[in-house]
């Protein structure tokens, strides 16, 4: 908590010293005494901060990112040359589990999260999110959720059924360990962490936008959150359902399952992808939004038809719950269910294409510069329209039912979700990244990290498509020389060659790493208020932003409304002639001259780590012993009680000299 | 459930006078929240209702739908349930009227004829069960059980929020504004009665 006050006579300059004074709340509303310190590891346990809470979710999803990464080139390793010796089956099956889920729960989406957490409220001129508590919630379950799921390595094997986990592989008898039963639980709890997330960004985007910005002025990337958002609100629970019945299945002896007792061997299929499909986008579309905002910076051009760009992202959100059983299409549904969906997917390209189309004309006539974000931005339009393309010929049934199971599929969505997601993402990095951290990184090493990356990805995927149509089944876990093919279509020379690949990619991927400590040695220099002469609004604050994000609420007229604040339009009619009128330094330092005099911030709060804490130890409770569940019950209705009993600022009488209107005490800040 | 927001949009906050929030929608918060989470909800009731309606069938030999069914017993626990949305509505009003006695009587009220349906939902579990209908005995009886109990869960989850209000009424504990907040409550529990209709239709009225 801070109630912020302002020295009355603040100097228009722009420097962390010029932030107004911070007082803390030395006593405490209830039975504890509120977590009040700005510093040390408190600071950050307790923290509200959607800025705070935003690099965490970062930091763990690159994390999970490595230990995903890792299970992928164990998996390499293993189909580098025939009858690999590297993992036994059993491994295999884990490591490609794990790798997927782990890749699409604990890296795409939560770094996806991090951006959303960290940037929404800077793009809408708020303070902090509407829930500010929740969002705390969200992280300590996602973050706990996460580390329930790998634990299953120490606890007798991970979950092996593949990540979309169909039956008959998901029950007991296939599958004996604990490893399903982790899984379904730690998704379960993941899935708690998007939901909450998602009603609180929804709440945040629809109700917390500074004046004057209508819906059709946010910035692109926060639309395409606020999409995401309603995905995840609409699909978790689907999930949610398909992940009872598992663990009712595993757990408690229910036959939802199992075809032997009449069970329906679809039902698990459709619940999994009624959510899965969404998912899809879920993955995309934040990193669409980022493309978005990073083209025209760097085009110098506004993007090319916003409107279009903001409609066709919530077509793919619409149409996108339209398409899931293009996953099923060799289950047989029937040939009118095949042909609606198969219909309906290459309907979907087309929304798809008009962003494709938006970019490039966003960059069409532009002044062109390419910085390591741009180069990640325009890498994202090359690669993911190779996958969108194989995509397409996934939506041909008849052509489907040939690629199923083979790597064909995997070359495809690795196209889409590394090529699209993965490298929108790092080009959010590099983009905000100064924002975030007040520190440019090292462009020529985010150059090589790029290029690595790329050749690598390539190098990778590519080859996938020609084992995939040779026939290389997906999850095999090892191949034979004698069985191996002839010539051009020799799948030993194509596993190598993906192998190769995936180690040039883990070693781009490790240079991001280096970079960021490279760029963040002593005697770096501090990057500029506005490195990349930025459009939108989170520029409009100092890098890092304080503790508050505005000093004022800022007023918007326009959509990029930081450049046209920087920019005046001396054109005539359709001609647009564009003069500099004032620097970032400028606006930035008249926001803090006019900014307000009293601020409140919510304050940090015990209850949302303890009441995350509570489910993983129902859920071990679930695997092993029913009285932890009944122990995580109770600490979950403690936290309950406590959190609904504290308000969300503490009183003015909590603080000690009181707050109001008295002399403050006075900590640093900044 | 009574979490508050950064941006009050209501009159009762101590510190909405230093004016830097706002609401672009003028909806609160809260409110807006509430509707969003109920939506999510409707999903969760969507599959499982699904599966109930796909398996419903499915008993090969055990007991099926029409042989366990008490029709009278059930209409009269779901009527109990039906009037506690009446109750809720008399509790909101009374919030509304900033008259806490009255809220306090009618939360309780709720709660106790919700507290009356679980039991009846209690007793009939029981009863299915000594009948020979097991969580485990048929398809049809895992998601029979599944379903309502996981909307029995949903009306328990509500008395202990329902009861936990009336107490903090009764302490004046209530963070933020006392009357959305028994809003935002009743709109939970009248959610919790309508899924119930859906589901008295179609797991009990409509013969399998």
């Amino acid at each position: 908590m801070a109630i912020i006050e302002r020295p009355t006579d603040t100097p228009a300059v722009v420097s962390p010293d010029a932030a107004p004074a911070v007082a803390t709340p030395a006593t405490s509303y209830g039975v504890f005494r509120r977590p009040v310190e700005t510093t040390g590891w408190k600071s950050w346990l307790f923290t509200i901060d959607h800025k705070k809470l935003g690099i965490m979710y970062g930091v763990v999803a690159m994390a999970f990112f490595v230990i995903g990464g890792i299970e992928a080139l164990l998996i390499r390793l293993q189909l580098a040359g025939p009858d690999g010796t590297v993992l036994s089956a059993d491994a295999y099956n884990q490591m490609f589990t794990m790798h997927a889920t782990t890749m699409v729960f604990l890296f795409v989406m939560p770094m996806a999260a991090a951006f959303a957490n960290y940037m929404v409220p800077l793009q809408i001129g708020a303070r902090d999110v509407a829930f500010p508590r929740i969002n705390a919630f969200g992280f300590w379950t996602f973050l706990f959720g996460g580390l329930f799921l790998n634990t299953s390595w120490i606890l007798g094997g991970a979950a092996d059924g593949g990540w979309f986990m169909y039956a008959p592989n998901s029950s007991v008898a296939f599958s004996p360990t604990n490893g399903v039963d982790f899984w379904a639980l730690g998704l379960q709890i993941t899935g708690i962490a998007s939901l909450t997330g998602a009603i609180n960004l929804i709440v945040t985007v629809i109700n917390m936008r500074a004046p004057g910005m209508s819906l059709m002025k946010v910035p692109i990337f926060t639309w395409m959150i606020m999409v995401v958002q309603f995905l995840l609100l609409f699909a978790i629970p689907v999930i949610t359902v398909a992940l009872f019945l598992l663990m009712f299945q595993r757990s408690f002896d229910a036959t939802f399952f199992s075809v032997e007792a009449g069970a329906d061997p679809l039902l698990w299929q459709h619940l999994f992808w009624i959510f899965g499909h969404p998912e899809v986008y879920i993955i995309v579309l934040p990193a669409f939004g980022i493309v978005s905002e990073v083209l025209p910076v760097f085009s110098k051009k506004p993007l090319f038809g916003y409107p279009l760009v903001v409609f066709s992202g919530a077509a793919i959100g619409f149409v996108g719950w339209g398409v899931w059983a293009h996953h099923m299409f060799a289950s047989g549904l029937g040939p009118i269910s095949v042909a609606v969906f198969s219909v309906a997917t290459m309907a979907i390209a087309i929304p798809t294409g008009v962003k494709i189309i938006n970019w490039v004309m966003t960059m069409w006539g532009g002044k062109l510069k390419f910085t390591v974000p741009m180069l990640y931005a325009v890498g994202v339009i090359v690669q993911f329209t190779i996958g969108g393309l194989s995509g397409v010929t996934h939506s041909v049934a008849p052509s489907d039912t040939q690629q199923t199971d083979t790597y064909y599929i995997v070359a495809h969505f690795h196209y889409v979700i590394f090529g699209g997601a993965v490298l929108g993402l790092f080009s959010g990095l590099y983009y905000w990244w100064p924002k975030m951290f007040g520190k440019m990184l090292n462009e020529r090493m985010g150059r090589w990290n790029f290029w690595l990356t790329i050749i690598g990805m390539n190098l990778t995927f590519g080859p996938m498509h020609v084992l995939g149509l040779q026939g290389q089944p997906r999850r095999m876990y090892v191949w034979t020389e004698n069985r191996a093919g002839d010539g051009f279509f020799n799948i030993g020379f194509w596993n190598l060659i993906a192998s190769i690949g995936a180690f040039v990619l883990a070693l781009g991927v490790l240079l991001f790493f280096v970079n960021i400590y490279v760029s963040h040695r002593k005697g770096t220099q501090k990057a500029p208020l506005d490195p990349w002469d930025a459009r939108s609004l989170e520029w409009i604050t100092t890098s890092p932003p304080k503790e508050h994000n505005f000093d004022r609420t800022p007023t918007v007229g326009h959509l990029d409304e930081f450049f046209h604040r920087k920019y005046e339009d001396r054109g005539e009619g359709d001609h647009h002639d564009y003069h500099q009128v004032a620097t970032a330094e400028e606006i930035i330092a008249e926001e803090e001259a006019k900014g307000d005099s009293h601020i409140h911030l919510p304050s940090p709060s015990y209850w949302p780590i303890l009441l995350s804490l509570a489910l993983p130890i129902m859920a071990y409770g679930v695997i092993y012993n029913i009285w932890l569940i009944v122990g995580g019950a109770a600490l979950a209705l403690l936290s309950m009680y406590g959190w609904g009993m504290e308000p969300h600022t503490a009183p003015d009488d909590d603080y000690d000299p009181p707050a109001a209107g008295t002399e403050l005490e006075v900590a640093a800040h900044g | 459930m009574a979490d508050t927001a950064v941006a009050p949009a209501t009159g009762h906050d101590a510190h909405d006078d230093h004016g830097a929030h706002h609401s672009s929608t003028g909806l609160s918060n809260n409110k807006l929240a509430m509707w969003m989470f109920l939506g999510s909800e409707c999903l969760l009731f969507g599959g499982l209702i699904s599966t109930y309606m796909l398996y419903r069938g499915r008993h090969s030999e055990n007991l099926g739908p029409d042989q366990v069914w008490d029709i009278p017993f059930t209409s009269a626990s779901s009527f109990v349930l039906l009037m506690s949305s009446l109750t809720m509505v008399l509790a909101v009003s009374s919030a509304h009227r900033k008259d806490d006695r009255n809220t306090k009587v009618w939360l309780m009220v709720t709660a106790l004829l919700g507290a009356l349906f679980v039991a009846g939902q209690v007793y009939e579990f029981t009863t299915f069960y000594r009948e020979g209908l097991g969580f485990t005995t048929s398809l049809f009886s895992s998601s029979f059980y599944t379903l309502t109990g996981f909307h029995g869960v949903h009306v328990t989850v509500g008395i202990i929020m329902l009861t936990s209000l009336v107490g903090m009424i009764g302490k004046n504990r209530v963070p933020g504004d006392k009357a959305e907040t028994v809003e935002l409550f009743g709109l939970y529990w009248h959610f919790v009665d309508v899924v119930w209709i859906l589901i008295f239709t179609l797991v009990y009225l409509i013969p399998a």
